[in-house]
């Protein structure tokens, strides 16, 4: 089975700690599938590992072509959008600035953005660091979507947000699941069983559970590879 | 009063050249994590190469026209001289922080090798327009003008970046990697490139310093550099590294301290300056607890 | 058995060191003559003394992860107190030497405490500040007591006769050489002492030996003093050995040559650091007799005059290692990554972190 992201044997070393000891799997094309494990398993590093911004070993491939020898920013020019776990905006520019850094070929999709977040609009020229955590993941997030990217990459989007919040930001996934491809990190369960479509299960350092979002059903599954008292 | 005066505007002249090489350090430092000792070199290599070239330029009557002629040939011999090296010698050892470094060490004792070697150890004069060497009259102290073109070349060189890096694509670039160089390639944005404009302004900026070095004081040698880029650390530190205008003010703060403490207590002014980098680094080592890529 | 021949190896070479005044034969152009006449037992006991005060650097570099730009301070004071002491103050040796090495004691104390309390880059332009204020303070000549720009001379007779005259141009060569093994065993014994495990532990990650509950800090003072007060000891014989003190040595420059002895003969060894020293300055002085010999001189100017700047040849050589022999000469052909790791390792001190990734 062939995805648009293929991730084969993939192998990463942070200082001593072999953090992924041979990872792979797919990620179909169309909607959201969902990356999960306990916490400190590998699934930030998985998809940092995936834009090369740590050293890794291994095979990815994006929509059939090889990518794991690309320098990072040939990579994400291919069609990939990254929103980063602690989101990365610069504090120094201003939201409009932060925008626009990530323009790529002239094709930026100011229009969605400001549709999907029309809070950005207002509030264009305040510096990134004055924004609460809410609004930093608003500019990350339309950061990601400013260009037609073939594959989002999305860490923990909700982390550390308020439920009503949580809410808005699911919303919006919802809508760009429609016409997007994301692979998310998400702690949140209740998130993916509203947004995923398929699920990748990860547990000391290597891909132990592949299937539908609907697995998650399956409650003495979701306590064996997540443990007790996950996140609802 | 007079006095006070003129220690001030040379105290700010001072300054000025300490800014002009601190900018490109700051730069350097603040988005590729890169402890430039070679900046010296391009300082030196800017003022020799204006020196020379003015020497070359014999055929033309007009010692201003001289000037200027032989003062952007180093100039862009010092930008050249700087995107070079960061081509070389820095792009291929990117993220190798240590290396890179050592790499700058070995550039500026070959350079300041070099230079001796081709012009030997003796300082070479610099021919300068009249105006320069004369005085003006401020606030009853007697100013050579030359303080005036050094003040004036940092405040434009100040203003300069400063729009670069506000109305510029490039300019955006750079002070987002100064905040998160990996995440500007997580943008798809390749900032090697940006690596190579910050050397070349850089090494633009120090040839500035080089050229003003020898107009003020009205020779160049193989040692300039260096000293020059001593005083050039202390500011960057003091100030902040990353921080144009940081630098801009520390600057301001050293070469005015140096002269004043010079002047009031008979010669302890440079060692004053030591003094207060120390002071300030134990204030608050935290700002310079490493970059991260 | 291994532990035998591993002293073994080392003595045989001082041993053979020892007998090089009395070898009749000299090398040709490589030296200044035979190997009995002074002006080579001057260049190899020089030699000798940078071989030393290198390795006491990398005991905080390449040992300890201490990125200092001020190791030049201490040799400075080693030479410029003694020299003081002898020619202004009038001192016998004896109490010259004991000024000496109190100073060195506590000078390194002083700096190493304050400076300490930082880390990384903050600590190595910390450690420049102090070794610039050394410089001006030799460039101010209080009391007309540094010679200022020009140097300082020596007052010879207070000099033990043995030490003194061309002729006794031997005795210098065999302090140097003792000086030289002094400091190898001093740093060989101290790595590989429970305190030395505790250097190293710090280079690689700092952090997990605090958490170790090791108060990194006093071990990080100890190998600075250590390191410091072995390069004074050589900055004592250097003054023998040329007569006099220079500013020369105060400068940043002088630490940078010697960064440069220390990674071109490979840090974080024993033998890299005595091996980068002695060539450097072997190469530094022959390269101007070679620099004046046909093959050079019938060099066109363009390649002639930057091939006649020693400096120049080091620094451009200096280069080429970064690149291509990151584990110094030392490393040559040995465990390949081994001088990169050493880098790797450092590079994780600099950042202050100490995760070396």
């Amino acid at each position: 089975m062939s995805g648009l992201l293929e991730i084969r044997d993939l192998h990463v070393f942070l200082g001593e700690s072999h953090v992924l000891q041979g990872v792979s799997f797919d990620v179909p094309e169309g909607g959201i599938t969902a990356l999960l494990g306990r916490n400190g398993v590998g699934k930030t590093t998985t998809l940092r590992a995936v834009l090369g911004l740590v050293p890794r070993r291994g095979s990815i491939r994006l929509a059939g072509a090889a990518i794991e020898r690309d320098p990072t920013h040939k990579i994400v020019q291919s069609g990939l959008g990254y929103v980063p776990e602690d989101r990365d905006v610069f504090a120094g520019l201003t939201v409009e600035e932060n925008l626009r850094l990530a323009e790529r070929n002239g094709a930026a999709r100011y229009d969605l953005v400001y549709e999907l977040f029309p809070e950005l609009k207002e509030r264009a020229r305040q510096r990134a660091g004055t924004l609460s955590g809410g609004q930093q993941q608003m500019v990350a997030i339309a950061r990601a979507l400013l260009n037609p990217n073939r594959l989002l990459l999305i860490d923990e989007p909700t982390k550390g947000l308020a439920p009503a919040l949580v809410s808005d930001v699911a919303h919006v996934l919802e809508r760009v699941a429609e016409a997007e491809t994301a692979l998310l990190v998400e702690q949140s369960l209740g998130v993916v069983r509203r947004l995923a479509r398929s699920i990748i299960v990860l547990d000391q350092g290597r891909v132990v559970h592949t299937g539908a979002a609907a697995d998650l059903d399956d409650e003495a599954l979701v306590h064996r590879l997540l443990g007790v008292g996950h996140a609802a | 009063m007079s006095t006070f005066v003129l220690l001030t505007i040379t105290g700010l002249g001072l300054g000025a050249m300490y800014f002009l090489v601190a900018s490109g350090l700051s730069l350097i430092y603040g988005l590729m994590g890169v402890l430039n000792f070679a900046h010296g070199a391009f300082l030196t290599v800017g003022a020799y190469a204006t020196w020379f070239t003015e020497s070359k330029l014999g055929g033309i009557s007009s010692v201003t026209l001289r000037f200027l002629l032989a003062s952007l040939v180093g100039l862009a011999v010092g930008a050249l001289f700087a995107a070079l090296v960061e081509l070389v010698l820095i792009r291929p050892l990117y993220l190798r922080h240590i290396e890179q470094v050592l790499v700058t060490v070995g550039l500026s004792l070959a350079m300041v090798a070099l230079v001796q070697g081709i012009w030997g150890n003796d300082a070479r004069l610099y021919a300068v327009p009249n105006w320069f060497r004369e005085t003006t009259h401020v606030g009853g102290a007697t100013i050579p003008n030359d303080r005036w073109l050094d003040i004036g070349a940092a405040v434009l060189v100040l203003a300069g970046l400063k729009a670069f890096l506000r109305y510029t694509r490039y300019g955006l670039v750079i002070r987002a990697g100064v905040e998160n160089r990996a995440m500007v390639t997580a943008l798809g944005i390749d900032v090697r490139k940006a690596f190579t404009l910050v050397f070349a302004i850089g090494g633009l900026a120090a040839a500035l310093a080089g050229i003003l070095s020898g107009v003020y004081f009205t020779e160049v040698d193989p040692g300039r550099g260096t000293s020059l880029l001593i005083f050039a650390f202390i500011v960057v530190v003091i100030g902040g590294l990353g921080s144009l205008t940081g630098s801009a003010v520390a600057s301001v703060v050293v070469g005015l301290s140096q002269q004043y403490v010079n002047y009031y207590s008979s010669g302890v002014g440079d060692l004053s300056v030591v003094l207060l980098l120390a002071l300030v680094l134990l204030a608050r080592p935290a700002t310079l607890a490493g970059r991260t890529a | 058995m291994k532990r035998a021949l591993r002293i073994a190896g080392p003595v045989a070479l001082v041993v053979l060191l020892a007998f090089v005044p009395k070898f009749g034969f000299g090398l040709g152009k490589a030296l200044p003559g035979g190997f009995s006449s002074p002006g080579t037992l001057q260049l190899l006991a020089v030699c000798l003394i940078f071989a030393g005060v290198a390795l006491s650097y990398d005991l905080l570099f390449g040992f300890t992860g201490l990125l200092s730009f001020g190791h030049a301070l201490y040799f400075a004071t080693g030479l410029y107190v003694a020299d003081v002491a002898i020619t202004k103050w009038h001192w016998s040796f004896f109490e010259a030497c004991l000024i000496t090495a109190g100073v060195g004691l506590v000078l390194p104390a002083i700096v190493g405490w304050i400076s300490l309390r930082t880390s990384g880059i903050a600590f190595a332009m910390v450690t420049l500040a102090f070794a610039q204020a050394g410089a001006i303070l030799v460039q101010k000549n209080p009391h007309s007591w540094t010679g200022g720009d020009d140097g300082l001379g020596y007052d010879y007779t207070h000099v033990p006769a043995a030490f003194v005259g061309v002729v006794n141009t031997k005795n210098l060569y065999w302090l140097a050489l003792g000086y030289a093994v002094v400091v190898f065993a001093a740093v060989a014994w101290a790595v590989r002492s429970s305190p030395g495990h505790v250097w190293q532990a710090i280079r690689e990650n700092e952090r997990r030996v605090e958490v170790l509950g090791l108060r990194t800090r006093r071990y990080k003072l100890l190998a600075f003093v250590l390191g410091s007060f072995l390069a004074t000891g050589g900055g004592v014989v250097y003054l023998l050995c040329v007569n006099g003190a220079n500013p020369s040595v105060t400068t940043p420059d002088f630490t940078l040559t010697l960064l440069v002895m220390v990674v071109l003969g490979g840090s974080g060894t024993l033998w890299g650091p005595v091996l980068g020293g002695a060539l450097y300055w072997y190469a530094n002085q022959r390269l101007l007799a070679v620099g004046g010999s046909h093959a050079i001189q019938s060099l066109p100017g363009v390649l002639r005059t930057p091939l006649s700047q020693p400096l120049f040849v080091l620094g451009t050589l200096f280069i080429l290692a970064v690149f291509f022999l990151p584990g110094g000469i030392v490393g040559i052909g040995a465990r390949g990554n081994a001088g990169r790791r050493g880098l790797r390792r450092l590079e994780a001190a600099l950042r202050g972190t100490g995760d070396a990734a």
